[in-house]
């Protein structure tokens, strides 16, 4: 079973697909610990628009500080990979050695190649 | 495609998911799962919710009357914390497909539970202290084992806030030290805090073993990795010592150690106040709602804004567009 790109990352539930929204939409945060270092997921907030979210994930995720950077973006603009075929999906091809250094052979007596 | 029964299917979906909880792999939201584990997770996730925002009233009794700047200005982020805590385990339980807004009605109608600590009075300013030593003390052992739950954003949540309770308990124990040895009328409140938090704080690990109607399932699923009584022992060996250390005694005569298993032996907890405590009749569970209905009823005006102010702005960049 593959997820439809309009899932979202799937907070629908086995019964909620069908029931009404009932708040604002929900968020997800993302925060960057230091200069150059990568977003991490952080959780997510529910706010009316992009700018509350922001606000709101400061105060949630980001009042201890640590954090010099963050992103917010709708929880349903996130496509995610199917969460059964995470074998099939992530298959690294394996038997494709030729896709690593120590597949080459180097002439002997050849050094700091 | 395979001819399986509808059962069949249930059954291989459920032996797998059995399977990956054997091997302590996580379980993430869009994952299979039965239908018992996410009932049991919302449950469990939305009452531990529940008690971290339930939490912040019997504190925030104290903050314009703390004695000093300092310790107001913890008081506050405290509580401000507590918050915090609520909205991530919320934002877990939501990942579960449960709407937050059904949530907060089933607080606010009495259909779902808190923690039941949070029905007693705070009394005296030394009830803050007590609260950040034994409440957030409790909270701290029993979330460490969570932050090992089979859920992740459950798991993950329980990361998050182990780091911040820290602080919590701390500064409880710093406030009940300051009291223990200050004037013989500040020892005595802190001696009467301590008194009065001692019992209700075991309640707050829930029923014994014995007579825990969901540990058995959530320790199979590996949301819960401890029982309860484990919890309280490991709570009560990691207390005593502290409350020896300010001079304080604990209100059990039968509490002693066990050279042997080097465990406080300890006295018997009355079951039947936690289960009234529990069932609404403790000494605030109704102003504690009350609280929270009207608090839920004082903001409204606050969404409706932030809607309108959120529509406004979407007008205003359609039309500039």
């Amino acid at each position: 079973m593959a997820s439809s790109a309009s899932a979202g990352i799937g907070y629908e539930g086995q019964d909620g697909a069908d029931k009404p929204e009932t708040q604002w939409p929900l968020w997800e945060v993302f925060t960057q610990k230091d200069g150059g270092a990568p977003h991490e997921h952080a959780g997510s907030v529910h706010a009316a628009d992009a700018e509350m979210a922001l606000q709101n994930a400061r105060d949630v995720y980001g009042r201890r500080g640590n954090v010099v950077s963050m992103w917010v973006i709708p929880s349903a603009q996130i496509t995610a990979s199917p969460s059964d075929q995470a074998g099939p999906f992530f298959d690294p091809g394996a038997d494709k050695i030729y896709r690593h250094p120590q597949f080459y052979k180097i002439p002997r007596g050849l050094k700091g190649f | 495609m395979d001819q399986q029964s509808p059962n069949t299917t249930e059954e291989a979906l459920n032996a797998a998911f059995e399977a990956r909880i054997a091997a302590d792999e996580t379980i993430e939201p869009r994952d299979w799962m039965p239908d018992r584990y996410r009932t049991q997770l919302i449950r469990m996730m939305s009452q531990h919710a529940h008690s971290e925002i339930v939490g912040m009233l019997p504190e925030s009794n104290w903050i314009t009357r703390a004695p000093s700047l300092r310790r107001k200005m913890t008081l506050i982020a405290k509580v401000q914390d507590e918050a915090g805590h609520g909205l991530y385990i919320y934002c877990g339980a939501e990942t579960l497909g449960v709407d937050r807004a059904e949530l907060v009605d089933q607080l606010l109608t009495g259909k779902a539970r808190y923690s039941s600590v949070f029905n007693y009075p705070t009394l005296t300013w030394a009830d803050m202290g007590v609260i950040g030593w034994f409440v957030d003390g409790a909270a701290i052992v029993n979330q460490t084992v969570l932050a090992k739950a089979s859920y992740g954003p459950y798991a993950r949540a329980m990361i998050r806030i182990c780091k911040e309770e820290n602080f919590h308990k701390k500064q409880g124990y710093e406030i009940i030290a300051t009291l223990a040895k200050g004037t013989a009328g500040q020892k005595a409140m802190a001696q009467d805090a301590v008194n009065r938090w001692w019992w209700p704080s075991l309640m707050m690990f829930g029923p014994s073993d014995t007579n825990s109607p969901n540990t058995a399932e959530l320790m199979r699923w590996r949301v819960k990795r401890k029982t309860n009584d484990e919890l309280r022992q490991r709570f009560i060996d990691l207390t005593v010592p502290q409350a020896e250390a300010v001079g304080l005694t604990l209100p059990d005569p039968d509490l002693k150690l066990n050279p042997d298993t080097q465990h406080y032996e300890f006295g018997e907890i009355d079951w039947d106040e936690f289960w009234q405590v529990v069932k609404g009749n403790g000494p605030c569970n109704r102003e504690r709602l009350q609280a929270r209905r009207d608090a839920h009823e004082n903001g409204r005006w606050v969404r409706e804004a932030a809607e309108a102010y959120a529509a406004k702005h979407s007008r205003a960049a359609q039309s500039a567009a």
